[in-house]
């Protein structure tokens, strides 16, 4: 294994357009358990953190520019990106333990194509873009588009995430994030749910998206979730309303579970919806002091 | 030998442990740590399959392989003879335990060792393992005990004859054994009880989950001598264990402990140490293997999955007429679960006049068991403390009042045989009803749970050195690994009696060629049996340094007493000689001061715990957490007290582990799914609240300073308490661990 450390978009290209055995690779927090795992080994590395775009953080012209490559810490220690997004620094902040926040990425969490990455629903919740480079140049690509199966994406060779645009949260809009392990950390999420709800001045809920995590091959959203909580009062715990019932079922019905050693159909699709009201809840609550 | 004495200037006080520094600031060297020149590095090919024969094994290709040294298989390995292993803590055969180490015509667990590389690097030994080439006839797994003991169940072994049986069979089966004990007459004594519960529990495989991978370097000469270097639980047994299964003397090799990180039973049996050890003396170079924790999951000792049928019955009065267990136990691959230890612990806190046990040793193709901290009793505990619970609240008893009413006691006759000497379980059972969590309020979906727990301890054989250096400092030298802060312990017992400052004393593990044999670091025994040694060499000392002061003075050895470090004359005549003195001078007095003491004792103290726990059940999503606990437990005397409280917390929280989320899931081919530390779920730091400790002390008169052993009892009751604390919460009696998520989100559900 060759490890290799470009320092600008155009050299990791032409390194990965080298080798048809190059990989990218950030915190390396999936790559190296996978290889001791026993999964084959690439036969280069490229390091992107190295590659100045994907290290940058900022606020520009109406969306925020998150790098594929900043790791955890940096993120969740970001005054402005944590009250923006609280609900994605939230889920990136769930990822692994101090010492993994340390390393673990966005573009490495959404890349790994995990169905079970905390950071992606609430990527996807936000409507989030990625900035794809490769040899034939740049494209902004939905992140809802990347990740088409269990560990496949839809990057072609050579190609990688420099950054990630995020719209500025209008007023009255904010998110969240919660996930179901059987623990308290360092586990897997079993079911995620993200949430990012817009309330109207009156607190009444105007636009909402709802993505769950872990319980279909990709980021299931919740279709119907906007139709079932616009106008509606959120800002309380989930009761025993209809709307609150409605939002649960359809939460299951966007599910398409396994049954896996971390849990089964029947429990994925219970819990899916508990967590979708609940997320919405919180995010609600956020988002009524964001008015 | 009598505990008169109370007042204690070092026993029973918190001094920092001796080998506390090294271990925070990283330079303690455990077993992976050793390194040596020339060194090779050992690699294990294992089997894919659960469960098939073996047709042949092709080494040739990966021999070639440029820096491979030498290969090993089954047929390099002496064919040896059904005696049992002697010392161990599992039970086994050495013809089962040369099979385990390596396979021969069967492979009977994914994980199996198959073969074993030495190599220049690891990489070369791992990428030549893939290359050696075997041909597998592959059989169905039995992976249940219920498929292992149907009739029709595919076998392991075909030469396994149960034995126990009143006539013996005369087919083989799955079934190794059957252990049966009973006294009185529970058939007849079921019409005295006003109340009988009967039910059935079910426990998973669940794993020691040492933090540190067993590791071990051996370099052995051409003349068949060398060194061993390695952490486990008891070198001697280790490197009995190693030399029986190789053919070897275990005479011939040195056996150096390192640092240990974790074994909690799981490092009392051997897994690559003949492996390395037969590699270096076939390439005449040193031999390193570590493994990897997926190999420590798939191949290293679990402890047993069981079926248990419970059935109790009580008069209104709480008391209990009549009990019954049918116990089976999962040895693993190889016979040799611990069901005698469940038969002998199910009803070992109460005194029943009327019982009967049957228990059922089940092989089954997974990894063969290895002990676990209290092997085979916290299982019996979850049954027999739900059983209990049960009773308890259809006679609206209190349940700890129902456990006083029933505890054994001073003079009772165990099931299991002898009367108790003296014992605590009920000053645990007072303390934990006179304890403010035991009435402290509970909210909505809140339960509290409580449950008590025997454990038997052991003694063993032991020797321990006591050296005086020409300084005044002391060595106190026992054989037995520190895995809970039994050094610590040692000087201070050495300190209290030689009366010197704990930390002038500095207490070490010895090879196995600088000290006499010591049984393992097991069944709780090194701060009680290496204690007394150390205790009865440390006044073999003074005796010696009184009679050299005598000599001296001209006077009787009568005329001189041992006070706080310094031999007295009892006139008052002669200044006093301090130990320092006595130490600098030694040469005149007949030589270097040192006292060796051997001993098997007697007078093992009985352990007992009682414990507390609530719980708090999401109602939505079955999740439950542990809002407070409570533990406590009779340590005969607590030497270090922060050690035994470790012990006691240690204990609860791998029970708490046990009853909530740990299991071996399998899938339907029998290779283990969640081999690593993600997904085999051992409680985290932030799952669990602070496990508060009470420590009860119910001297063991038979030891000098009333010890009792109080590294296992802890383990025992949480099963139990956690289930009677779920079910106060929700309203559900759960009988099958793991009691995760999922399991209980399906309990809420149903009727
Ligand atoms: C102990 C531990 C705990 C963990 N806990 C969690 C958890 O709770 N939740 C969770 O979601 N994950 C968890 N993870 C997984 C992992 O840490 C995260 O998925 C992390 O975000 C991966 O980021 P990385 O930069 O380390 O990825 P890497 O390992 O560097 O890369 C992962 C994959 O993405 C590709 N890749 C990386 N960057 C890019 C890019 N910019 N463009 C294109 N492809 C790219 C790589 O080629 C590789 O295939 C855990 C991992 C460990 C070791």
């Amino acid at each position: 294994m060759k490890y290799q450390a470009p320092t600008s978009i155009e050299e990791a290209v032409a390194l990965l357009s080298s080798d048809p055995g190059a990989r990218v690779f950030a915190g390396a927090t999936d790559l190296i358990p996978q290889f001791q795992g026993g999964r084959p080994e690439p036969s280069m590395l490229v390091d992107l953190k190295g590659v100045p775009q994907t290290g940058v953080l900022e606020c520009q012209n109406g969306y925020w520019r998150v790098g594929a490559a900043v790791p955890a810490a940096r993120l969740t220690s970001h005054r402005e990106l944590v009250s923006a997004f609280p609900g994605l620094v939230e889920g990136t902040s769930l990822i692994g333990s101090d010492q993994i926040q340390g390393r673990a990425t966005l573009g490495g969490n959404l890349c790994n194509a995990s169905p079970a990455a905390d950071s992606v629903p609430p990527l996807v919740a936000l409507g989030a873009t990625a900035v794809i480079v490769g040899a034939a140049g740049r494209r902004s690509v939905p992140v809802s588009e990347i990740v088409i199966g269990p560990g496949a994406t839809s990057l072609h060779h050579a190609e990688f995430i420099t950054e990630f645009r995020i719209p500025v949260p209008a007023r009255g809009c904010s998110d969240a994030y919660e996930r179901f392990i059987p623990r308290t950390e360092m586990d897997i999420a079993v079911v995620g749910a993200a949430a990012r709800i817009r309330l109207d001045d009156q607190g009444r809920c105007r636009d909402a998206t709802v993505v769950l995590g872990a319980v279909a091959p990709t980021v299931a959203e919740v279709s119907a979730a906007a139709e079932i909580l616009r106008g509606r009062q959120l800002a309380e715990a989930p009761n025993c309303k209809a709307f609150w019932e409605e939002l649960g079922e359809a939460a299951v019905a966007s599910c398409n579970p396994i049954d896996d050693k971390r849990g089964t159909v029947q429990f994925r699709r219970r819990v899916a919806a508990v967590l979708a009201r609940r997320t919405v809840a919180t995010a609600a609550r956020r988002a009524k002091e964001a008015i | 030998m009598t505990a008169t004495r109370t007042a204690y200037k070092w026993v029973g006080t918190r001094p920092v442990r001796h080998d506390g520094l090294d271990k925070v600031t990283g330079r303690a060297r455990f077993g992976a740590d050793f390194a040596t020149a020339g060194m090779l590095h050992g690699a294990v090919l294992r089997s894919p399959h659960a469960h098939a024969r073996i047709r042949s094994i092709d080494v040739s290709e990966a021999l070639a392989v440029s820096g491979v040294k030498a290969i090993i298989t089954g047929a390099d390995l002496p064919e040896l003879d059904d005696n049992q292993v002697e010392g161990g803590e599992g039970n086994a055969t050495y013809r089962d335990l040369s099979r385990n180490i390596l396979a021969r015509d069967k492979v009977l667990y994914e994980g199996h060792a198959v073969a074993a590389v030495a190599a220049t690097t690891l990489r070369v030994a791992e990428q030549a393992a893939q290359l050696i080439r075997v041909e597998y006839q592959v059989l169905a797994p039995v992976l249940t005990i219920e498929e292992a003991m149907a009739d029709d169940a595919p076998l392991l072994h075909d030469d396994l004859f149960t034995s126990g049986l009143d006539s013996p069979p005369k087919e083989p089966s799955n079934i190794a054994a059957r252990h049966v004990t009973s006294r009185g007459d529970p058939d007849a004594a079921w019409e005295e009880a006003d109340l009988v519960v009967e039910r059935e529990y079910f426990t998973k495989a669940v794993h020691q989950g040492y933090i540190e991978p067993h590791a071990v370097v051996a370099q052995i000469g051409e003349d068949g001598k060398g060194t061993v270097w390695g952490s486990s639980q008891g070198h001697f047994v280790i490197r009995t264990l190693t030399a029986n299964v190789l053919g070897w003397d275990p005479g011939d090799m040195k056996f150096i402990p390192a640092e240990i990180g974790g074994g909690f039973g799981g490092k009392t049996t051997i897994y690559l140490e003949p492996l390395a050890a037969l590699l270096s003396r076939r390439t005449g170079r040193p031999v390193k293997m570590v493994m990897t924790r997926h190999e420590v999951f798939r191949a290293t000792g679990p402890t047993s999955g069981t079926w248990m049928k419970v059935k109790m019955g009580a008069r209104k009065d709480g008391k209990l007429v009549a009990a019954q267990a049918w116990m089976a136990y999962e040895a693993g691959a190889f016979p040799g679960s611990p069901v005698g230890l469940g038969v002998m612990g199910i009803f070992a806190c109460y005194d029943i006049p009327n019982v009967y046990l049957e228990g059922y040793d089940v092989v089954v193709n997974k990894p063969k068991v290895a002990a676990y901290r209290a092997p085979g009793a916290p299982m019996v505990g979850f049954a027999a403390e739900s059983v209990i619970d049960e009773l308890a609240e259809q006679l609206r008893i209190d349940p700890v009042e129902i456990r006083l009413r029933n505890a054994v006691a001073e003079g009772v006759r165990a099931v299991y045989g002898p009367k108790y000497r003296k014992i605590g379980l009920v000053e645990t059972l007072e303390t934990a009803r006179d304890h403010p969590h035991y009435s402290a309020p509970l909210g909505p979906w809140q339960g509290r749970g409580v449950a008590s727990g025997w454990w038997m301890n052991y003694g063993g054989e032991t020797s321990a050195t006591v050296n005086i250096n020409s300084d005044g400092t002391a060595v106190v030298m026992s054989g037995c690994p520190d895995i809970g802060g039994s050094r610590a312990s040692l000087a201070q017992m050495a300190a209290e009696e030689l009366g010197i400052d704990v930390h002038r004393i500095e207490p070490v593990v010895a090879d196995t060629h600088s000290i006499g044999y010591n049984d393992l670091t097991g069944g709780s025994r090194v701060t009680f049996a290496v204690g007394m040694a150390v205790v009865s060499a440390a006044r073999e000392l003074i005796e010696d340094m009184c009679s050299r002061a005598a000599r001296m003075w001209d006077v009787p050895p009568e005329e001189v007493e041992w006070v706080e470090g310094r031999a007295q004359s009892v006139s008052g005549a002669f200044p006093p000689l301090t130990l320092e003195e006595l130490a600098a001078g030694s040469a005149r007095t007949g030589g270097p001061l040192s006292a060796t003491n051997t001993v098997n004792p007697r007078g093992v103290g009985v352990a007992f715990s009682t414990q507390i726990c609530d719980v708090e059940v999401d109602p939505e999503t079955g999740r439950v957490t542990i809002l407070r606990y409570t533990v406590a437990q009779d340590a005969g005397r607590a030497i270090h007290p922060d050690y035994v409280e470790g012990q006691m917390q240690g204990g609860v929280v791998q029970g708490i582990g046990w009853a909530l989320n740990e299991e071996y899931i399998f899938d339907g081919d029998g290779v283990m799914e969640n081999p690593g530390f993600l997904d085999y779920r051992m409680p985290v730091a932030s799952d669990l609240p602070m496990i508060d400790t009470v420590i009860v002390e119910v001297p063991n008169p038979e030891h000098p300073y009333g010890v009792r052993g109080v590294g296992e009892v802890g383990i025992v009751p949480p099963l139990g308490a956690v289930a009677n604390a779920v079910y106060a919460a929700t309203g559900k009696r759960i009988q099958e661990l793991p009691m995760s998520p999922v399991k209980v989100l399906e309990a809420l559900s149903s009727g």
